[in-house]
């Protein structure tokens, strides 16, 4: 019984693991990142803004930076976009590029 | 654990199906049907809980997700002052919970959480049932303290609304509207901060303006306030000018808007030690507010009003295991909005997620965007990015901010539009 024990938490330990681990890899600093514009840019096709989903990455990546620089206007991507830094905006790209 | 993820794991490991059932029956009470994925509870299906279900699923199928919510409809507390200003109907901003089980996985339980016991983490129902969680998400809003300001209790909420929860507070209030006489006087007290939804009560007069240009042009609005300014505030003010002249009085602190006392049988305040007073056609009390009710009964906020976290995974500073998201956080500088609700129930989940693989936590990156009505074709926003950054969330220098002072119409129409769709954008994101 007690091996039996032992045995059986090792393997729920491992099973834990096992469920969890696959999972991580979405949980990156990238994914992360890019569920704040889901809040508006909703991918569940909701509301009016631009669907970004499957975006191109590097159009994506210089619309953020002419929103940044304020050589696109916008009515709020405008004041939003200067809160990312460079390397976020490839972040984000990378993963709207990504999703389906 | 789901059959999906235990095929996979007999797989890995390679060992025989029968020895594994075995062993699962002595490991898990209740025997293999139990599930190993962890789980987790939520509390409260409004825009923090209803995102946080939905995200660590998303980031965690395999984990079993609870949220427990004593509503079937959700009325959203955004959209609930363009209902009254006769701009939208209670249906236009209900929410449900159907796709959150049968597109993400979330098990929704219609009850109200009782009692939180956070050493044993478990959590019991009105209903009379009990469950144990892993990890527990709270996101219960707020409550009002009715005891700030004598002369007005929470049983007078039935004649003199607060509103500042959405569904029958807004019909209550909405109906005391269509039912005042033209030339009659709307008073509503504004709430300390910090409260939920800093613009709400500026563009809920301006809502009010809008219903009764239109229904009862010879009454006023006065808005009783105990701070000397407001979020939005230049915008607002010269928006209510150029749209409804001078119906919208704002009385700031020192000019009386300090409300001392309540006569509430006389629809009348009370300040400056008695000298000012505003008598009302209709009263819109918002009373200074605190964390939900749960969240202050489990001691969450501590001698406080709000409930302290770690701001780069939102777990209680006070009680590990329970993240508190929303309203009720403190959470530095973001406001307490139905965005930063969703963002911060993102961060929570992503944390949940991270930490149960055994990953350190992410450092966080929020954003608030808000947007509000004076006309329902002109709109006014403030949006910020925020960072953790020295053990609170910050904004970031040179970010955000509010819509230009000098925007032609064109403008203003554009970000009603806007208005519209970031409702019907966050709302799919936290229920679709």
């Amino acid at each position: 019984m007690k091996r039996s024990r032992i045995l059986a938490a090792g393997i729920a330990v491992s099973m834990m693991t096992m469920a969890l681990a696959p999972q991580a890899a979405e949980v990156e600093r990238g994914a992360v990142l890019t569920t704040s514009c889901f809040a508006c840019h909703s991918i569940d096709t909701t509301g009016n803004m631009p669907n970004l989903v499957g975006y191109p990455r590097d159009l994506l990546v210089s619309q953020m930076q002419a929103f940044k620089d304020g050589s696109r206007p916008g009515t709020i991507m405008n004041r939003l976009a200067k809160g990312y830094s460079d390397e976020e905006i490839v972040l984000i790209a990378d993963h709207f590029a990504t999703i389906q | 654990m789901t059959n999906f993820s235990r095929r996979n794991f007999l797989k890995t490991v390679g060992i025989g199906g029968a020895a594994t059932v075995a062993g699962l029956g002595c490991a898990v009470p209740g025997g293999a049907s139990s599930a190993r994925g962890a789980h987790v509870v939520v509390v409260g299906g409004g825009s923090g809980g209803a995102t946080a279900a939905k995200y660590l699923k998303r980031f965690s199928p395999d984990m079993d997700v609870t949220l427990i919510e004593p509503n079937a409809t959700y009325h959203t507390c955004y959209g609930s002052n363009w209902v009254l200003g006769g701009h939208a109907q209670m249906d236009d901003i209900a929410q449900t919970y159907d796709a959150l089980q049968s597109r993400h996985g979330v098990k929704v339980v219609q009850d109200s959480v009782t009692e939180i016991d956070p050493a044993r983490r478990t959590v019991k129902t009105a209903s009379g049932s009990s469950m144990t969680y892993d990890r527990l998400v709270l996101s219960p809003g707020i409550d009002f303290r009715y005891d700030a300001v004598p002369g007005i209790t929470a049983e007078d909420a039935e004649r003199i609304p607060h509103a500042w929860k959405a569904g029958a507070q807004t019909v209550l209030l909405r109906r005391q509207l269509e039912a005042m006489p033209d030339g009659g006087v709307f008073v509503m007290v504004a709430p300390g901060n910090p409260f939920r939804c800093p613009p709400g009560p500026y563009e809920r007069a301006s809502m009010v303006a809008h219903y009764f240009k239109q229904a009862k042009p010879r009454s006023k609005i006065i808005i009783l306030d105990n701070k000397e300014n407001f979020s939005k505030q230049g915008l607002f003010m010269a928006g209510w000018e150029q749209h409804y002249g001078d119906m919208i009085e704002w009385v700031p602190s020192s000019r009386g808007g300090q409300v001392e006392e309540v006569d509430a049988a006389n629809l009348t305040t009370i300040s400056d030690g008695g000298f000012t007073t505003f008598k009302a056609d209709v009263l819109n009390y918002i009373p200074p507010q605190t964390a939900g009710a749960i969240a202050m009964q489990t001691g969450l906020a501590g001698d406080g009003f709000w409930c302290p976290v770690n701001q780069m995974t939102f777990e209680s500073s006070i009680h590990p295991g329970i993240h508190v998201i929303g309203d009720s956080s403190v959470a530095g500088a973001m406001p307490k909005s139905g965005h930063s609700a969703n963002n911060q129930a993102k961060v929570a989940a992503a944390a949940i997620s991270r930490e149960l693989a055994g990953l350190e936590p992410l450092s966080p990156s929020t954003a608030n965007t808000c947007y509000s009505l004076i006309t329902p074709d002109h709109a006014i926003s403030v949006a910020a990015v925020y960072t953790y950054k020295d053990g609170a969330m910050a904004g970031v220098a040179g970010a955000g901010g509010v819509s230009p002072a000098d925007a032609p119409a064109s403008v203003r129409q554009m970000e009603a539009i806007y208005t519209k769709g970031w409702y019907d954008g966050i709302t799919g994101d936290i229920w679709g």
